[in-house]
């Protein structure tokens, strides 16, 4: 694994920042336009999660190289509230904010590989991977 | 500031300057400066350390390093050109102090340092709240220039509006489109909205809900809208997203959508005669005068 870099998530406009920094790896990496679509939209529902929910944290990028295989590596980590029920918030439809309820689990379908932690009061950590086809 | 330490800075002015600008050029090559020409360099090196000395010899009169500063502003040199050159000038000039005296003790020591401080300090200060009122004057004047193209409404046909949507649409952005297109639907007396996102680089489950209760909203008020511009990658991303769009019609181009609100109010665009019937025509009707 090689290359970190990280955003931190503050305010609303960071959130594109984000992205920004995402979308240009994903095209250096070598993705299609598809899965960049995929992996900033990603970037998206996770950053927003922070910024609503946790308030503070950042999102962070690795590139990963194999030999067999290359692949982009996100992880959330905040210092927010926690989740309480993590299954629940992987079902589609729920939201505490009224929204559509299809964040998380929108981007476990739309990444290949999805990790979550999360302790009460202490934040959450999510950490999803995408690999070049 | 003590008079005797200001008779001091004034009679060996033209030494302070020089060892300051040995000290400014030689960081000229390692940072911000490099690409600005020798003799401009030279001359707003000049400039800029009249205006220390003006400060001291006004009693600490900004006139001169106000102008001072909307110039370099205007021609936007870094603001840490001003940094970077007002720390060397208090060093160069606490050093030339301290070797004018025989002997050096902490009391002189402290009144040096106080002194060049009282005259620095206040250049500073200036200097960089003038920066960073430049700076939050362009971004506020940005901020307005990128609300006025925030939610455009175009009227092209009488019932039928169009809303195109370019770039990252955030909350107040979101607020705004509801707004424009509510406000646009009922002047317009509008029968069929069209909102286009083509423009738009990522819909994610925000931008979709505010579409949606956009979308809602237009029903209620009895007006039906169409979703256009969906690209193929961003149908996808709302596939896998499991986002539903059911509600309201969608199309993938302006143009296919504009033709179905030609359908929903019940026109369709016809061409004209070739030229060549229209020539007969009217070659009729001056005969049949």
């Amino acid at each position: 694994m090689s290359l970190q870099s990280c955003v931190t998530i503050q305010k609303e406009w960071d959130i594109v920042g984000a992205r920004q920094v995402g979308r240009d790896i994903a095209k250096k990496i070598g993705f299609g336009t598809v899965d960049q679509a995929r992996i900033a939209t990603a970037i998206s529902e996770l950053a927003r999660n922070i910024y609503l929910y946790a308030g503070n944290g950042k999102i962070c990028f690795e590139v990963i190289d194999n030999l067999d295989q290359k692949g982009m590596c996100i992880k959330a980590i905040d210092t927010g509230p926690g989740i309480q029920d993590i299954g629940l918030v992987m079902e589609d439809g729920f939201s505490t904010s009224g929204g559509l309820g299809a964040g998380l689990p929108g981007v476990k379908r739309l990444m290949d590989e999805f990790s979550i932690t999360s302790d009460k009061d202490k934040g959450t950590n999510i950490t999803t991977i995408k690999w070049v086809r | 500031m003590d008079k005797h330490i200001k008779q001091i800075a004034l009679q060996h002015s033209d030494e302070i300057v020089q060892m300051w600008l040995n000290e400014i050029h030689s960081l000229k090559n390692e940072n911000y400066t490099a690409t600005i020409s020798g003799d401009l360099f030279e001359s707003t090196n000049r400039e800029f350390v009249n205006v220390i000395f003006d400060s001291i010899k006004n009693h600490g009169s900004m006139e001169s390093l106000e102008q001072f500063s909307e110039k370099i502003i205007h021609l936007g040199w870094p603001l840490s050109y001003i940094t970077d050159g007002l720390q060397v000038f208090r060093r160069v000039t606490i050093e030339f102090m301290l070797t004018q005296t025989d002997k050096v003790d902490s009391a002189y020591f402290a009144n040096v340092m106080t002194s060049v401080d009282l005259w620095i300090e206040p250049i500073i200060r200036q200097l960089v709240n003038e920066y960073s009122g430049s700076w939050e004057n362009i971004v506020s004047l940005q901020r307005l220039a990128l609300q006025e193209l925030s939610a455009p409404l175009i009227p092209v046909l009488d019932d039928i509006t169009v809303m195109p949507l370019i770039g990252t649409i955030d909350t107040e952005r979101a607020k705004l489109i509801m707004e424009n297109l509510l406000d646009g639907v009922i002047r317009h007396n509008s029968e069929v909205v069209l909102i286009d996102i083509t423009g738009v680089p990522v819909v994610d489950t925000m931008v979709a809900h505010h579409i949606i209760q956009a979308a809602e909203a237009v029903r209620l008020v009895g007006a039906t809208c169409i979703l256009v511009g969906i690209r193929p990658e961003i149908a996808q991303t709302i596939v896998n997203l499991g986002i539903n769009l059911d509600k309201f019609p969608t199309k993938s181009s302006l143009k296919k959508g504009f033709m179905s609100a030609l359908e929903l109010t019940n026109r369709r665009i016809e061409e004209l005669d070739s030229k060549s019937a229209n020539i007969e025509s009217l070659i009729d009707s001056i005969r049949g005068e």
